[in-house]
């Protein structure tokens, strides 16, 4: 027997070798499975989209034009309108949510923080339909009476303030939905950044203490920099997650196509027109055209996801 | 000023801003839940689980619905299981550290935060278009390619937590290694693998965009798996932007119920990851 062999290289036993290996077989195919359901995405988006892309070529991303009727298709506006809500709901959710793990983190008594932390995880697992949902029916309709009309009326007429707030005042717009993805995203960035804070070694907490760092000189200057690379990865997941959330936003976007001229205005994203138009393509191009789109999308997020992994490096969050 | 000022009232101000953020996003989301709780509770009776979904202005419920999202949720999460409690075994046991487990961790990570619409658009194109039609198998398969990367990695994180004295224990009595995993290193992790399936559930029972264009939705019961079926977060969509008051009713009711589920099950999930670390 070999009583030495390293446990990796082990096979000992007659438990069946035939079976080992079979298992062994099943575990790597399994493992594999998931490396060809990614690549299958890829793949499948690509083929079910070339007919949009090869008769389109480039124009495809710059035309703003999208008409089913007359078979023209072109990517711009749900491209722009899923790169401004996304960026937009990062820009509302990232202070809120370096602000709520600093405070459980660092100043939030042990017994409150506990309840808040879970309350906050568990909210980041509510479907986001539920978000979609509640901007339809309360968000929208606040926001139209209480902040679209009054700052409709107080504008004047060929004012800047006229061009950016201008738009049918339902509430159903861009920046509703960028708030609603902010909502949505803003638990996750919080749960995830609370961890990464915790990382942070005591002592070097304690020696910047020490030297008589005030609490807000401590983060600034030593938590933050130790967990800067993760942080950047956190920011790219929840920009991932703004990129390709459909539910929430399909809701309260207004689903209009074509370049949306103001941030009040109705728009579309990529993951809301595909939803709201695919099971109801009229025409092969039409359906070919929503998949490329979708192809788009996986590129961005792809990318995005990509960078996120790499720089949260072995973190697993 | 006085530079000492200065430091005391930064950090106060800091301190504030930090409980305000605090603040305003506990506020939205109680938000949230309070619109949800006030708008579905009153409509939760009997009816929702005993009648299928109705026309506009008659009485109904959504029991054609719930029993879709069962079904087609049973189905994504038995393959999503089988498929990621294996890939996540692999990873953890056999081959994570080769640079072939990196690339499967690492695009297993993506696939896990990868857009779901993405997800429904690839299975019509291999399943619905081929075969011409909309179909539960296709909503099911859908779901389990979503649960699937969940359950890979708490399977793997859950396998790695293991003493690796266990398993010399066990080779060291004869036994060959895949006897060891699940004889020994799957039982010993078996509240970890049950958190896994749950968090892979928690995930898939509220997706809605996936099943648009797989299973499409139903308005009779049906629990035929070759044909459309209903399910819960279709049918809120669909009632919701309807323009029926009673629709819109029965979606709010859905969403609760949604809601409370996915609670629920992340509560169970979270109390049985903390036993498995534990132990």
């Amino acid at each position: 027997m070999a009583s030495a062999a390293p446990p990796d290289t082990a096979r000992f036993g007659s438990s069946g070798s035939v079976g080992a290996t079979l298992f062994h077989a099943a575990c790597f195919g399994a493992a594999t499975l998931l490396l060809v359901t990614l690549g299958g995405v890829v793949i499948s988006l690509a083929i079910g989209g070339w007919p949009a892309i090869e008769h389109f070529g480039f124009g495809f991303l710059t035309s703003s034009e999208w008409n089913p009727v007359t078979e023209v298709y072109g990517a711009a506006g749900p491209i722009v309108g899923t790169l401004v809500t996304a960026a937009l709901a990062l820009a509302m959710a990232l202070p809120l949510a370096i602000g709520v793990a600093v405070f459980l983190v660092e100043f939030c008594p042990r017994s409150i923080a506990r309840p808040i932390a879970i309350a906050v995880e568990l909210l980041a697992g509510i479907p986001s339909i539920v978000y979609g949902m509640w901007g339809l029916f309360v968000l929208a309709p606040w926001f139209a009476e209480h902040v679209q009309l009054p700052l409709i009326m107080e504008a004047e007429p060929g004012s800047w303030q006229e061009k950016i707030f201008s738009g049918v005042p339902n509430g159903a717009n861009i920046f509703t939905a960028s708030v609603i993805l902010a909502i949505m995203i803003l638990p996750y960035m919080a749960a995830v950044f609370r961890e990464l804070f915790m990382t942070v070694p005591a002592q070097l907490r304690e020696a910047a203490y020490g030297l008589g760092c005030t609490p807000f000189e401590v983060i600034r200057s030593v938590v933050i920099p130790y967990v800067r690379r993760g942080m950047v990865g956190v920011i790219m997941l929840g920009l991932g997650r703004a990129l390709g959330e459909t539910m929430a936003v399909t809701f309260i976007i207004g689903n209009a196509h074509g370049f949306p001229d103001s941030i009040f205005a109705s728009g579309s994203t990529i993951a809301s027109t595909i939803a709201n138009e695919f099971a109801e393509a009229t025409s092969d191009m039409h359906s070919a055209a929503l998949v490329a789109l979708g192809l788009v999308l996986f590129l961005i997020t792809f990318g995005v996801l990509a960078i996120a992994r790499a720089l949260l490096g072995g973190q697993r969050y | 000023m006085d530079r000492a000022l200065v430091r005391r009232l930064s950090n106060i101000t800091f301190i504030i801003l930090t409980g305000i953020a605090t603040l305003i996003a506990l506020t939205a989301l109680v938000l949230i839940l309070w619109s949800l709780l006030s708008k579905g509770i009153g409509g939760i009776d009997s009816k929702i689980f005993t009648m299928t979904q109705p026309a506009p202005g008659s009485e109904g419920g959504l029991s054609n619905a719930i029993m879709g999202s069962l079904i087609m949720c049973g189905i994504g999460l038995s393959i999503a299981v089988v498929v990621g409690v294996l890939a996540g075994t692999w990873l953890s046991e056999y081959g994570g550290n080769t640079p072939y487990g990196h690339v499967v961790r690492f695009l297993n990570d993506v696939l896990l935060s990868a857009p779901s619409i993405l997800i429904g658009l690839f299975v019509y194109e291999i399943l619905v278009r081929p075969f011409h039609g909309f179909s539960a198998w296709a909503g099911g398969i859908a779901l389990a390619i979503l649960a699937m990367p969940i359950v890979t990695r708490t399977t793997e994180d859950i396998l790695s937590l293991q003493p690796s004295a266990l398993r010399e224990a066990g080779m060291a009595l004869g036994a060959s290694r895949a006897f060891v995993i699940r004889n020994v290193v799957w039982k010993s992790a078996r509240a970890g693998l049950v958190t896994g399936a749950l968090l892979g559930f928690a995930r898939i029972s509220g997706e809605t965009a996936p099943l648009l264009f797989t299973a499409l939705g139903n308005q009779f019961f049906s629990t035929e798996l070759t044909q459309p079926m209903a399910s819960l977060p279709t049918t809120i969509f669909q009632f919701a932007l309807s323009a029926y008051d009673d629709w819109q009713r029965l979606a709010w009711v859905g969403a609760l119920l949604i809601a409370v589920a996915v609670l629920s099950v992340n509560i169970i999930g979270r109390i049985l990851a903390r036993e498995a670390r534990r132990s």
